[in-house]
This record gives structure tokens, sequence and C-alpha cells, in this order.
């Protein structure tokens, strides 16, 4: 376990902020307390500074996972996100996309959103921006890269894609095995 | 050509047509017959020689009726015309002969011959390894032996058994009830075989109409079980019916055993009976079933066997730290989820009775917002009741629902440290924890038994232990079969192991924990109840009551096994009785860091955090050895119990310095040993010193043994204070055993009322001793004692309770 280096640093909050955009900020400084980004084994974990001594304690090969993953670095150095930072993604997400009820199994299955699922989204979304996925109930599914701006997404043909997956909830299940 | 050469008699071979063809009955059959007696075979017929050879074929059947008539060898040859004379006793001739006449049927002379070489051939000995299999169970009375018998010689002729059966028939047809019963008299005065009753089939399908009612079960012949072993493959497949009835029956007699037993037959033979036939039903091993035997009453033992066989209730929690129980029942409904809460005991528990869509699945289960998790599994976590900002320890975590309730409990504040020894089952523990928004855990993959090494120092620790699984049976119905002895004892050698780690990893002085809950899912009192009184015996731990209001007592006696009764706050669950899944749940709480050495034989000074109440120790017999004893053991146990609310305060306090006086006593064995009691006395004394008290102790008063629970309380308590007083040892000294009593008061106060209670004490070690002498036997500790400190006190808050305990204390000590 190590922190983070300058670059892994600025990789990743590029690709964090594509979401959240300067709530970034929120992340680090919280009111309750300290939290920082860990790095092992080539994942991310962000975790509060009191787990992180608690975890100093076990040696490297034994450590699993501390707080939360947030995603990790691949063999190439670039940062992919992992559908467990959802719960820090979601609450600070600047653009948003509800699909609707129907749509919501095929999301969770791993496909692209259709304009056919689409119910919401929010406004003045640009075109491959990092929109966060919601349910009509407004619970996170996942997140992806919005493939149409909003003013696209009105036009186009209800087969058209409009939001690329990135990860979803489903994975917890499908993919279970990647998560560590 | 040879004049021997005939060629319509010329046999052809070959693999064409002709070859195939049949010769003709006779040599057909000539294959199957026996080498045949000389005499017997002359007198067949073609039909007798037919149906002689069937009945060897079907020898299988052709036992049971043979039974009776083999024990007699059939006096010559009857003539077959009394098909019932061919049964053995003479004495039957004459209903025989009834028979005879009602069914007109003669038989040649010879069969009886060849009945009775079948018989004597198929049963030697009075078992009939294929009886059991296909005998009546209703039926298995000997009374009819002799008519079976005689049914039986009719059988013994080469009778195919659709002849028996319809001869049988007739016969109960025209033999009116009056007939059978006297002939059942006949046959019970006669009957010299053993339990021909079970044997005859046909019997029982005559009896049967008639004698349901009357005849008792009789247990088949003890031969018979073996025979069914010996028979092997070929022996019938066991009717399950049947075997079901018998159970029902051997439960039933067992029941009323006096009244309804057969004569001769011993308990343990039905005990036997039933024991194969539970076996057979339900598939089980004969180990695990012995065991289950021993555990349960008979009629609890059948509703847990079938218990297993039924799955248990799908359950879910709730995750508090993403919804509420009333939403996410909401949303599950308007899915289609049919559920319900799980009762008043939990608050986040839901129980799913039928669901349109997979549970395991929902977008609400994607979410986080609720953990599939057996209701048994609620429990030890509820028992745990960590606090916000503690720290956890959960040593064998995966799949991880007792650890995200903990966080969600916790509010995900402190930390938990979630440990498993199992690389795969961990991916799983990484995906729930994630999911469900735990965020305050870090996650490690370690064997547990490394435990304090590596980190300790918790508040709390939880260990579910691994376990046999035989609370589980109806989720993995291998382990019916697969356990044996050695699995067992392994399992529970690791569990030691683990909970003295565990125990290890609890700060004792922790300011809001220093509790342990130790569960498993099994039922077993190896895996259970003895690693528990094992672990009491060996570390600063004492047992509390669990919070739980339900659920059965832990055991504190089994068999030839004796536990410590403090296990009577422990809770076992089963399947039969709490629809949920087996379970055992214990609490400790440990009150001093230090850890007591294995005894040695001279010093048996207490730890100074056992010396508490004194109490009168039954330990009379046990003081006279230095030797720390079992019962011993218990009686300190008890007192400890007791003690509680003072035993509470005196950890936090000294605990840090304390530490150094513990090193001096570690090398004493734990409370147990009655010397620590002599301790006491000597600190008592103006002695001061411990290390002198120690060593005059050992010399020993005898008699003050039995106190010396008590004192040996005291004198840990004595210990405990005296480094942090530093100054004054006798102070602490005369100040602990009254303080032990007391309360932990903060020590302050400890000077002034240690003197005067001090003083007091050194009186009443004498007390103890006589009240000692009478309750040497006693395994409680002396009345006044237990109201001042009882399990359930410990509940209470410390300070409430101090100076209720400290008055009392007072009291109890004057009192003892």
């Amino acid at each position: 376990m190590r922190p983070l280096t300058e670059e892994e640093t600025r990789v990743m909050f590029e690709k964090i902020a594509k979401y959240i955009g300067e709530n970034l900020q929120l992340l680090v400084d919280r009111p309750d307390g300290t939290y920082c980004f860990r790095l092992h084994n080539d994942r991310v974990y962000y975790v509060s500074e009191k787990i992180m001594k608690l975890a100093a304690n076990i040696s490297g090969d034994k450590l699993v996972s501390l707080g939360t993953c947030f995603g990790k670095f691949t063999k190439t150095h670039k940062f992919r996100l992992h559908v467990t930072a959802l719960d820090y993604l979601a609450p600070y997400a600047k653009y948003k996309v509800w699909v609707k009820p129907g749509a919501e199994q095929s999301f969770l299955y791993g496909n692209h959103v259709l304009k056919s699922g689409l119910g919401r989204i929010t406004e003045n979304t640009s075109q491959y921006q990092g929109v966060v996925v919601y349910s009509m109930a407004d619970i996170p599914l996942g997140f992806g890269v919005a493939a149409k701006s909003t003013q696209d997404c009105r036009k186009v043909d209800p087969m058209a894609i409009v939001v690329f997956h990135q990860a979803d909830v489903g994975e917890y299940v499908r993919h279970e095995e990647t998560l560590t | 050509m040879g004049r021997k050469l005939d060629p319509t008699k010329k046999e052809k071979r070959g693999p064409g047509r002709k070859a195939r063809k049949q010769k003709g009955a006779e040599t057909e059959l000539a294959r199957f017959l026996p080498a045949v007696s000389d005499e017997n075979s002359k007198r067949l017929s073609s039909r007798a020689r037919k149906r002689a050879a069937k009945r060897r074929l079907g020898s299988a059947e052709a036992p049971k009726t043979n039974k009776s008539p083999e024990a007699k060898p059939l006096p010559g040859k009857l003539p077959k015309g009394i098909f019932a004379g061919a049964v053995q006793t003479a004495g039957k001739k004459g209903p025989q002969s009834l028979f005879n006449a009602a069914q007109g049927k003669k038989r040649p002379a010879p069969s009886s011959d060849e009945d009775e070489e079948e018989e004597d051939s198929e049963e030697d000995d009075v078992n009939h390894g294929d009886h059991w299999g296909s005998e009546d169970d209703a039926d298995m009375v000997d009374d009819y032996g002799a008519d079976s018998n005689s049914e039986d010689e009719e059988e013994g002729e080469e009778l195919l058994p659709i002849e028996r059966a319809a001869r049988k028939q007739k016969v109960r047809e025209a033999a009116a009830g009056v007939q059978w019963s006297e002939e059942e008299t006949e046959d019970e005065e006669e009957e010299v075989t053993p339990e021909s009753g079970p044997l005859k089939e046909e019997e029982a399908d005559g009896g049967l109409q008639i004698n349901v009612d009357e005849e008792a079960f009789v247990l088949p012949p003890a031969g018979e079980m073996e025979q069914d072993i010996l028979a092997g493959p070929h022996a019938p497949a066991p009717d399950l019916q049947r075997v079901h009835k018998r159970i029902q029956d051997i439960v039933g007699i067992l029941r009323d055993f006096g009244a309804q037993r057969e004569e001769g037959r011993s308990r343990s033979e039905y005990l036997n009976r039933l024991k194969k036939d539970l076996a057979t039903y339900y598939s089980y091993g004969d180990f695990l079933l012995g065991k289950l035997m021993d555990l349960f009453p008979l009629s609890e033992l059948v509703e847990f066997l079938e218990a297993n066989e039924v799955p248990r209730p799908v359950t879910l929690r709730t995750n508090t730290l993403k919804t509420r129980r009333r939403d996410l029942a909401q949303a599950l409904i308007n899915r289609g989820v049919n559920l319900d809460p799980l009762g008043k005991w939990s608050k986040t528990g839901l129980v799913v009775y039928d669901s349109s869509v997979p549970i395991g699945a929902t977008p609400e289960y994607l979410a986080g917002h609720y953990m599939l998790q057996g209701a048994s599994s609620m429990l030890p976590v509820m028992a745990l009741a960590p606090q916000e900002h503690e720290r956890i320890l959960d040593m064998c975590c995966a799949p991880g629902g007792k650890t995200s309730y903990m966080a969600q409990l916790m509010k995900n504040t402190g930390v938990i440290l979630a440990n498993d020894a199992s690389a795969e089952r961990l991916k799983s523990v990484v995906g729930n924890l994630h999911r469900l928004g735990v965020t305050n855990t870090v996650i490690s993959h370690y064997d547990g038994r490394q435990f304090p090494k590596v980190v300790g120092g918790f508040d709390r620790v939880l260990l579910d232990a691994p376990c046999s699984g035989t609370g589980v049976i109806s989720k993995d119905p291998a382990v019916k079969t697969n356990k044996d002895e050695k699995d067992i004892l392994r399992c529970a050698h690791l569990q030691k192991e683990l909970l003295l780690s565990a125990i290890d990893s609890v700060n004792a002085t922790s300011k809001t924990g220093g509790y342990l809950v130790y569960c498993t899912c099994s039922i077993m009192v190896e895996e259970n109840e003895w690693v528990v009184d094992y672990a009491l015996k060996k570390r600063n731990v004492r047992l509390v009551p669990t919070g739980l209001d339900f659920g059965q007592e832990g055991f504190t006696r089994f068999r030839e096994r004796r536990f410590h009764p403090s296990l009577r706050s422990a809770r076992r669950f089963y399947p039969h009785t709490h629809n949920m899944d087996g379970f055992f749940v214990a609490k400790f709480k440990k009150f001093s860091n230090s850890i007591p050495q294995s005894q040695t034989g001279n010093s048996e000074t207490a730890t100074p955090t056992n010396v508490d109440l004194p109490q009168v120790i039954p330990k009379s017999e046990n003081s006279s050895q230095p030797a720390k004893k079992a019962k011993g053991a218990a009686k300190t146990k008890q007192q400890l119990q007791k003690q509680q609310r003072p035993k509470k305060a005196s950890f936090q306090k000294p605990n840090g310095t304390s530490k150094g006086a513990d090193s001096e006593l570690s090398t004493v064995p734990s409370v147990r040993k009655t010397q620590a009691s002599s301790r006491f006395q000597d600190s008592s004394q103006p002695a001061g010193k411990a290390e002198g008290i120690r060593e005059s102790k050992v010399t020993g008063k005898l008699k003050q043994r039995s106190p010396k629970l008590q004192s040996s309380t005291k004198v840990a308590f004595l210990k405990q204070n005296a480094p942090p007083k530093g100054t004054d040892t006798e102070t602490p000294a005369v100040l602990s055993p009254s303080k032990t009593q007391a309360t932990l008061k903060p020590k302050d106060h400890h000077h002034p009322l240690g003197r005067a209670k001090g003083v007091e004490k050194q009186q009443l070690p004498e007390q103890p001793f006589k009240k000692a002498d009478f309750q040497k036997q006693n395994d409680t500790p002396k009345g006044p004692q237990p109201p001042t400190v009882s399990p359930i006190s410990s509940s209470r808050p410390p300070p409430a309770k101090r100076k209720k305990s400290q008055s009392r204390g007072n009291g109890q000590l004057l009192l003892s």
C-alpha cells in the first residue's frame, strides 16, 4: 500500500472529474475526517486515515481491500473506474441520465442505453460527457458516457445509442471476480 | 453311425435358430434345479420340481416362510396333504388339518422334504436377511408363528408366490377369527423360533386384516439386521413406507416402554433398530445419527430429521445504510415479492415467502439495499452489539453478511477488520461490502490463528468459526454422510485455537468493549459447549448473557462431560423449534489481558483479575491439591461471573499498570487455582507483598481452601490494585478483598473503605471456610453471593451496579 504519485493522482482525478467535475474537492476535504487515496496492487482505494492506519499493520500480500475501491490502473497506466465508485459518484454527479423501467434490465446486463429506453437526461449534456445512470426511482444503476448531446438525443431515432455503458451495478453479480 | 448316436436327441449347436430353440421344460429346468437329493427327486413330480426350482431362485421371498419351519426340521416327511402339518410342531396338526380341509390341497409328501431342505438351507438361523425387507412391519408378531409356520409349510412347497398368496387368502377366509386365535395361542406357546412373526409376509398379509390393531409391534430378531448386510446386493430394497411405519412404532413403544415392550427384548435392541431405520429413511450416516440420538429425545429427533429435509425460509436483512425496511418492503412488494417482517426480535429482517422475480437479482439488491442472510446469522451480531467508533475484528467473515451488519450498526464509523482464510470466498466479501456501501472495513487474508500477532487490541471480536455444518443440513445434505468422528474433532481443535487467538485479540481494558462472540452453525456439543468451556479454562474470560431472549440454553452437562454452569447463558437454535438454521451463540467478556499460565504444581496464585468475590467454593476437595481441577475452574468461573461488576472497573483502571502485577502472577494458574485463595489470605495479612503472600500461601492453610476462590478473587483484585497504588501493597491487599465484592470503585475511594473492610475481611475468611465446608458439594456459590452478582447484572451499567454490589458485597462478606 502506498500513496499515489503525482502522475497517478492527476490521471485519476481527471477521470473522476469527468463525472463529478469540481465536486471532486468534496471527496478529499470531507468534514467528517481526512480521507485519502492509496494504491495497492494497482488498485486505488479511497479510505479514511483512521482505517488506513489499521491497514498499515497488515502485510501487503495479505491485504485484500480497504475502504472503497475506486478503480484500477491498467498496465499502460490508464485509470479505469469501477462500479464500486458509484456510491461516491452518484451524489456528486453533474450530468445524470434516467432510464425507463423497461430498459433497466438491459442496462444492468451491460448493454448500452438506447434512445427508446431513455427517460430523462440533464439539460446541456455535451457529447462524450461522463454521466451517471439512474433508474426512474432515483436508484443509481451505473455510469457511462453520453453518446449524444442532449439536443441530439431529441433528434435521433429510437434505436440509436445515447449512453455508452461503462459500469453498472449488475457487475456485482456478473463480474464478482474482477472486483478483486 | 454308432448305436449311441441318436439323431433325435442331437443337440443343436451354433449360432443358428435351431440352437436357440428351447429343448423342453424338463431339460431347461434341469439347469436350475440343484443336484437333487435322491429320495426327494424321485418323489417330485415335474410340477413340483419346477416349483422347487422357482423357489430356489426366488429364495429371497421364500425365507420368511421358511423361518419358522427351519427351526424345527420337519420331522420326516409329513404328507403333503397336511400342508399345515408340514409345519414344525405336531401340535399344530389339529389346526393345520383344518387348513388342510379348508384348502383341500394335497401336497406330495416329498415336497415337505423339499420344503425342509429349502427351509433348512435357507436359514438355519432364525435370521432371514430378506425378511425384514419384505416382512410386514405391522405384523411382526410372532403370535402367528405357528400359523405362519403352517402357512410357510404350504409355501415350503414349491409354490409360486402368487399361489402362496392365494392359498393364504383362502386360508384366511376359511379360517374364522376363532381359528386364528386358537392357533395364535397355540403358536405362541409353541413358538420356538424367535420372531418368526415379522418373517412371514404372508402371515402378515392375512393377519393384517384381522389383527392389525391388536398385534403389538415386534422387533425383528437381532439376526435380521446382520442379514440385511449379508444379504448384500440381492436383498430387496427396504420398503420406505414400512421403514417409516416401523420408526413410528418404535418411537411409540419407547415412549411407553414399560407397557409396550415386547418381552425379552431390551431397550437397546429397539434403539438399534430405530437407529438403522432412521439412517435408512433419512439417509444419514451412522456416526451422525448416533450423535443426534444422544442430543435429542426421540420425539424431537424425528422432528429434527424432518426439518432437515426441508429448506428454511429465505430471509433478508435491510441495509440501513442505504434504505429503510419499510421502503424496501414497499419496493419489493411492487416488484412482486411476498414478504413479511421477520419477527419482533429483528428490526431489519424480512422473510420472503415467494417471489415472482429472482430475489438475488433485483435492482434493489444490486443497489445494495438488502442482503440475503439467514435469520440465525443475524443473531451473533445482535449479541455482539458493536458500538460506533469501535475497532472490531471479524475473524471468519466470508461471505460478509455479519461484517456488513456490524458496519451498518456502527453506521460506517470506527473500523472493522474483516478477515478470512479462504481467498476465493474473500472475493464475495469484497463484492458484498462494496455493494452494500460499507466504507469502514479493511479486508485481510490471514489464517485466524495468527491474529493477535498481526494486530490486536480490538474492542470486540466476532468469531464465526468454521464448523462441521450439522446445523445447516437442509442446505447441504452431504453433511449427513460425510462427517465422522475425525471431522468433528478436527473442527473442534481448529475452533479452540481460533477462539484462543480471538480472545487474545480482544482488549480487555477497552472502554466500551472487551466482548467476544463465538458462534457456529453446528449443533454438536463437541464444537460448541466443549470449545467454550475450554476457553473458559484457558483464558481470563467469562460468559455473559447474549441478549437474545429466545433460543434454548446451552448445555451445562452432556453425557460424561460437565461444563461450566455459565454456559447456560449461551444459546442454541434448532431448525425444528425456531425455524432457522441450527446455530450456537456464546458471548464472552474478557476481564484481563493477562494470559494465565498452564497450571504448574506449586504456583497457584490466581491472576489478579481473577480475584473477586470470595465465594465459598465447594472446592474443598480441590483445595487439597494445587492442581487445578475442572470443578474448581468451574467454581472459579462462577465466582468470576458473580463479580462482573467489580471486575469491570478494576480492569479498566489497573489494567495498564496491573500488567506488571499480572506478570508476576502470570505464573499463577488461572483463578481456578484454589491456592489463589491462599494467596488472598496471605495478602489479607499485613504481609503485604504479593510474592510473599504467594509463597506463604503455598504452605497453605488447607482449611481455607474452600474460601479460596473467594479469597482468590480478592487476591486477584489485590494484585490489580497493588501496582497502581504502588506504595501501599498492604492497603490494596486489604482493599481488594473488600473491593472485589464491593465493586470496582475508583481507587481513590478504596483507601478509606479498604482499610475498614480489610479488617473485616480478615475475619471473614473464617466464615467462608465454614461455609465452604457446608457447601462443598454445591456447585453454586453461596446464596448471599449470587444476589450481588448474577450474570444478568453484567448488562447493567457498572456505576449503578457498583453501589449495589458494594453494599451487598459487604453483606455477603459478612455472611460468608
